[in-house]
This record gives C-alpha cells, structure tokens and sequence, in this order.
C-alpha cells in the first residue's frame, strides 16, 4: 500500500524537524512542501529522506497540501495524509485516519478535536469554530463535528474527484463542498490537537468566509 | 462651472490623449479602446451640455440628470471593479499554478 503524507510548512523550522524525526518511525512516504519559507524550514527538511517541494513564493496552505497531493497522485499513492506542520497532531494517530481507508469503508477520513477530550481555548471553541462549523454544515449539507482540521486521509478515488481552487485556508470547507458534490463516504474519526499558539485567528475566519463567497464566483 | 469645466476639459482630453497612445502601442484591444474612448467623450458632453442628463432623467423616471449621471457612474464603476476582481483572482491561479508546476519539476 502505497501511502503518502503531505506537509505544508510556511516557516516552520522551529516544529518541522520534530516532526519529520516522528514521522520517520513509521514506513510512510513523507512529501513536505515548502510554500515559500524565509526561514530555515527547506534547509532543515532537506537533511531528512523525505520528498521536498519548494513553492519559490508564499501561495496559502489549500494550494500547498493540492501540489503535495498532486505530486503523490502521480507516483501512484494510494492514500494520501494531509498533516499540520505546526506540532499540532500527533503522528501515532495516523494509522486511525488511515485504517478506514485500508478497510475501504471510507473515500475520506476527517480529523475531529470534538470526538475526544481536547483542550480547546474558550475564545476560539464558541467564538470561532463553533460558528464557523454552524455555517459549513447549512451550506454543505453534510453535518459535521469539526471545521477546519487540517487532519484528514483521502482515498485515490477521492483524490481523482476533488478538486481545489483555494489557495488560502477555505480549501477545508471546499473538500466538504466536494464530499458532497461527488457524494464520496467519509467518516469522522477522534483526534487530538494541541494547542501551541492561538492559530488561525478571529480575522482569518472573516478571510476564510470572504475567500469562499468571492471565489465561488469564478469559475 | 467655467473654472470645473476647464479641470474637466483639460483631465478629459490628457485621458484620451494617454488613451491613444496606448492604442498606438497595442497596449489595449480595440473594443477596450472604443469603451474608454466613448466614455471620456461622454463625461466632457454631461459637462458641456447637463441639460441633455435632465432631458434623459425625466425620460426615465429619475427627478434630476445629475442623479441620473451618479447612478450611471456608480453602475459603471462596479462593474469595473467586478471586472478588476475576476482579472485578479484568474492572475492569482496562473500564478499559483506555475508555482506548482515548478516545484513539481525541482522536487529535492
């Protein structure tokens, strides 16, 4: 089984290296594409075996994790794992994303923060994901228990169908919006997520809202 | 009005004059030009002749022709802009899309 985890890191040397070192325990193909560091992150990812792909310039998280999986696509992945760089998943909690996808129960697996105990800073739990999470599922149609976990696990079959126009930070809702399109199974599976810093803020939840509706407009 | 239509006179004739010169250099498509051309043309004919808007507005129902002039303005500038968005955005996918191509081919 050939399976391929992708990793967007934007100036991440502080956590990219811990996380590589994680990830090199297991036997999975480990792709990380650096969307245009100023950092270190390129220097420090090229000391390890895994495959690096550089964006020369800055072009958002959604068209990062599309030119990793692209990529993977096209060596013959069979399952492919989108990962945070940021430390915020944990790497022994692959093989639960992965494990419906080997038992072809599932075209897609979505990380969930809510299915299990997470400390969730209050601000951002009721402030931003919860109503962010409200306006998902009335426009997907698809009842979730997370929004925005980078954490996910898509099937070749689901690769070959979704298709991602944003660049920035929406591309999560976008997959959503394809689930849906393309009426592929998913399943929602326990994750946990740390908390380092504050992440995405009140802000970019607005940019993320604009991105959708303006996009949406293009063709 | 003598001084505003001088200002007028004189912003309307450099636009066309840059206008030109952009045709000559194929800088614009023709039907560009034409929009551009007609529509310079038209703001310097509201100036000089504004009872020709009053005549129009009555005709449609709109109380003054400066009115009528505003809310033609307004349209147009959001259609402009709308236009500027969609240049933008299909900018902003070439260029995302040449990055990847890029990185694809330099994998390390």
């Amino acid at each position: 089984m050939k399976i391929y985890i992708v990793i967007a890191a934007y100036n991440e040397e502080k956590n990219i290296e811990n996380i590589l070192k994680s990830l090199l325990n297991f036997n999975y193909n480990i792709i990380v594409v650096d969307d245009g560091s100023t950092d270190k992150t390129a220097e420090i990812v090229k000391k390890y075996p895994v495959i690096l792909l550089k964006h020369i310039i800055n072009r958002g998280q959604g068209a990062s994790l599309v030119t990793g999986t692209e990529y993977a696509y096209q060596k013959g992945a069979e399952i492919v794992i989108h990962f945070d760089a940021d430390g915020q998943h944990l790497t022994s909690e692959i093989s639960r994303i992965i494990e419906p996808l080997l038992q072809k129960e599932v075209e897609i697996v979505l990380g969930s923060k809510f299915l299990q105990k997470n400390k969730i800073p209050f601000f951002k739990k009721y402030f931003i994901i919860k109503p962010a999470l409200l306006f998902n599922n009335l426009l997907t149609g698809i009842k979730l228990t997370d929004v925005h976990n980078g954490f996910r696990g898509l099937s070749r079959k689901s690769l070959s169908l979704i298709n991602i126009k944003q660049d920035g930070m929406a591309h999560a809702s976008e997959i959503i919006a394809e689930i849906k399109k393309h009426k592929l199974k998913y399943k929602e599976v326990p994750v946990t997520v740390i908390y380092n810093e504050f992440g995405q803020g009140l802000f970019s939840g607005f940019r993320i809202l604009k991105d959708l509706i303006f996009n949406n407009l293009i063709k | 009005m003598i001084i505003l239509k001088t200002i007028i006179t004189i912003f309307v004739l450099l636009s066309l004059f840059k206008l030109i010169k952009q045709k000559k250099n194929n800088k614009i498509t023709f039907l560009a030009f034409i929009f551009w051309f007609l529509l310079w043309l038209g703001i310097a004919f509201l100036f000089y002749l504004p009872e020709t808007t009053s005549y129009l507005a009555t005709l449609l129902g709109i109380g003054r022709g400066v009115d009528l002039a505003l809310y033609i303005s307004i349209i147009l500038i959001f259609y402009l802009l709308f236009k500027v968005f969609v240049r933008l955005n299909k900018i902003d996918r070439e260029i995302t899309k040449i990055v990847r191509e890029q990185a694809m081919k330099d994998e390390e």
